[in-house]
């Protein structure tokens, strides 16, 4: 029982002459929201086909919940629910009618599943839409239903390869708010995502590019990697602001958060960028600059620039 | 600056008894980013659709570059570049002949097609991908192949449907760029977003929920209005609150 509830060791995986993971080692502790992040085609599909045992890594091997995913796959899939980015409902199919051809898939027998049912439709809030086709949910309600369907199975570890992408800010909240309510129950997430304020919700995880780990550890442990300083520039014009911070600096190095611009002085010291915001203070294009912690996302970008 | 690039006035569509836009009316000067904001099933897609001449409207009307949505989508179609958040690219072309085939269903000659080709690579970073096969370009590339595509016969209104969707922060930051340039061209932008970071930079947006829109106005307007910190924060309120 002292297994983690994934442990990744020295996984390699190349298709043809391209590499998608090199010695990528890393475990995750049971009950806890675990993130994978990095850009596209880092390689973080590929991982998380080979811990659900849908594809073998060429080296190295894979646990879940002490199973290994090359000779274990039963046991693994029977520990695991994986929600792919791409998922799979029956759009003709109702939700009730998407829920049952799942659980009969994953062979759950009759008194069980509809028990379960009834506990996945209160949880997802789908139960007034139980006769509703899938093909007419909206966006937010479909990815609703996708999760359920991995569900089915009560797995103890689920990995998620990207949910929320393209679902609006609203729809994620809510979905966010079940992950957060399945790891309570004690369910391991395993969650991928391109939103960086998203990440930040995971009590660790690992930045992947290039199909290597280039950090790995909680909020605060990946942002203490930031290499540079982050200043939050405040004034009347926003847009005014980014657009000439923008020029002065680079495009990438420059957003506007809130009510506030950001910039980040990376390859360009601290003084040097203080002392622009500080001409165009005096401009009175900026009324106030300070300098603040780093976020996920800052870190993100000085990390892929290194 | 001031010239209307598009117009909409209580433009409705119903499937059946669903109301998918109801009433909406707003206007939109030429080489402005206007951002088109609402939860999945607000109303965004179909008023879209309706203004670049694929849907009917129920009621109401509005022109795009002048010509009426109505009567005239033939002369629309000639006039914008629409380009979905499933960008239709042929997988098994290059980049090149993906460029090419674009050329030939616009009617550009082909010495046209070469010389916007030449123009895009340069606006757009193509390069060494030009004669890749486009199944193996990463999305960043590919979303900006999919602009590619959509402005190749310089169209004076751009439709940007979820641009970005799944993009990580660097290849959407640089995305952004492409887009503040055509808009400084005078090419005019309409663009829907679930990034709430990107909806800062749009010169206004348009928030809309079930089917209405419920607040327009500029980044900072929304901000002021709803005393909210954020767009994020202005989205939760309208669309939770409402």
């Amino acid at each position: 029982m002292n297994d983690p509830a994934i442990r990744v060791e020295g996984i390699s995986k190349s298709h043809g002459a391209a590499v998608a993971l090199s010695s990528v080692s890393f475990a995750v502790e049971r009950g806890e929201m675990f993130g994978l992040i990095g850009p596209d085609g880092a390689g973080k599909t590929t991982l998380m086909r080979i811990l659900t045992s849908l594809i073998d890594a060429d080296e190295g091997e894979a646990w879940v919940l002490g199973f290994p995913v090359r000779s274990g796959a039963a046991r693994v899939r029977e520990a695991i629910g994986y929600m792919p980015q791409h998922f799979s409902l029956y759009s003709d199919l109702t939700v009730a009618e998407n829920i049952r051809f799942f659980a009969d898939l994953f062979g759950v027998a009759k008194e069980a599943r509809v028990a379960r049912t009834e506990e996945l439709l209160d949880f997802s809030r789908l139960g007034p839409f139980v006769k509703r086709r899938a093909g007419a949910l909206s966006g937010g309600m479909k990815q609703k239903l996708a999760l359920s369907c991995a569900l089915v199975h009560t797995p103890r570890v689920l990995v998620l390869d990207e949910p929320t992408t393209g679902v609006d800010p609203v729809s994620r909240r809510d979905f966010w708010d079940m992950l957060e309510r399945l790891r309570a129950q004690g369910v391991t997430v395993v969650v991928s995502t391109p939103y960086m304020n998203e990440a930040s919700l995971c009590r660790h995880m690992v930045f992947i590019h290039k199909g290597r780990i280039l950090a790995s550890g909680t909020v605060g442990e990946i942002t203490a990697l930031f290499r540079g300083t982050v200043f939050s520039v405040e004034g009347p014009n926003l847009q005014a602001i980014s657009t000439r911070l923008k020029n002065a600096v680079e495009p990438e190095l420059v957003r506007i958060l809130g009510d506030a611009v950001q910039v980040l002085a990376l390859g360009r010291s601290r003084e040097e960028v203080g002392a622009l915001l500080e001409t165009m203070r005096q401009g009175g294009v900026v009324s106030h600059s300070r300098e603040i912690p780093p976020g996920v996302e800052d870190t993100f970008v000085s990390l892929m620039r290194e | 600056m001031n010239e209307r690039s598009v117009v909409v006035k209580n433009l409705a569509k119903s499937f059946g008894d669903f109301v998918a836009v109801d009433r909406v009316s707003f206007e939109v000067r030429a080489g402005e980013i206007f951002g088109l904001l609402g939860a999945n099933g607000a109303g965004k897609t179909t008023t879209i659709r309706m203004l670049t001449g694929l849907l009917r409207p129920t009621s109401g009307g509005g022109t795009v570059g002048g010509w009426d949505i109505n009567a005239q989508f033939e002369m629309i179609k000639k006039s914008i570049g629409y380009m979905s958040q499933r960008f239709s690219l042929y997988n098994d072309l290059t980049v090149k002949e993906n460029l090419q085939f674009f050329g030939g269903v616009y009617g550009l000659g082909r010495a046209r097609v070469e010389e916007r080709t030449a123009e895009l690579d340069e606006a757009l970073g193509l390069g060494e991908w030009l004669d890749r096969r486009t199944a193996a370009l990463p999305l960043g590339f590919k979303q900006r192949l999919a602009l590619g595509a959509a402005i190749l016969h310089k169209p004076a209104i751009v439709f940007l449907d979820e641009p970005t969707s799944g993009v990580d922060p660097i290849a959407r930051r640089r995305f952004w760029e492409l887009i503040n340039a055509l808009a400084a061209d005078g090419v005019t932008i309409i663009v829907t977003t679930h990034y709430m970071d990107e909806a800062e930079y749009c010169n206004r947006l348009c928030v809309m929920h079930a089917a209405k829109i419920v607040s327009l106005g500029s980044p900072a307007e929304l901000k002021a209005r709803h005393g909210a910190h954020s767009i994020e924060d202005v989205f939760i309120q309208l669309v939770r609150g409402a």
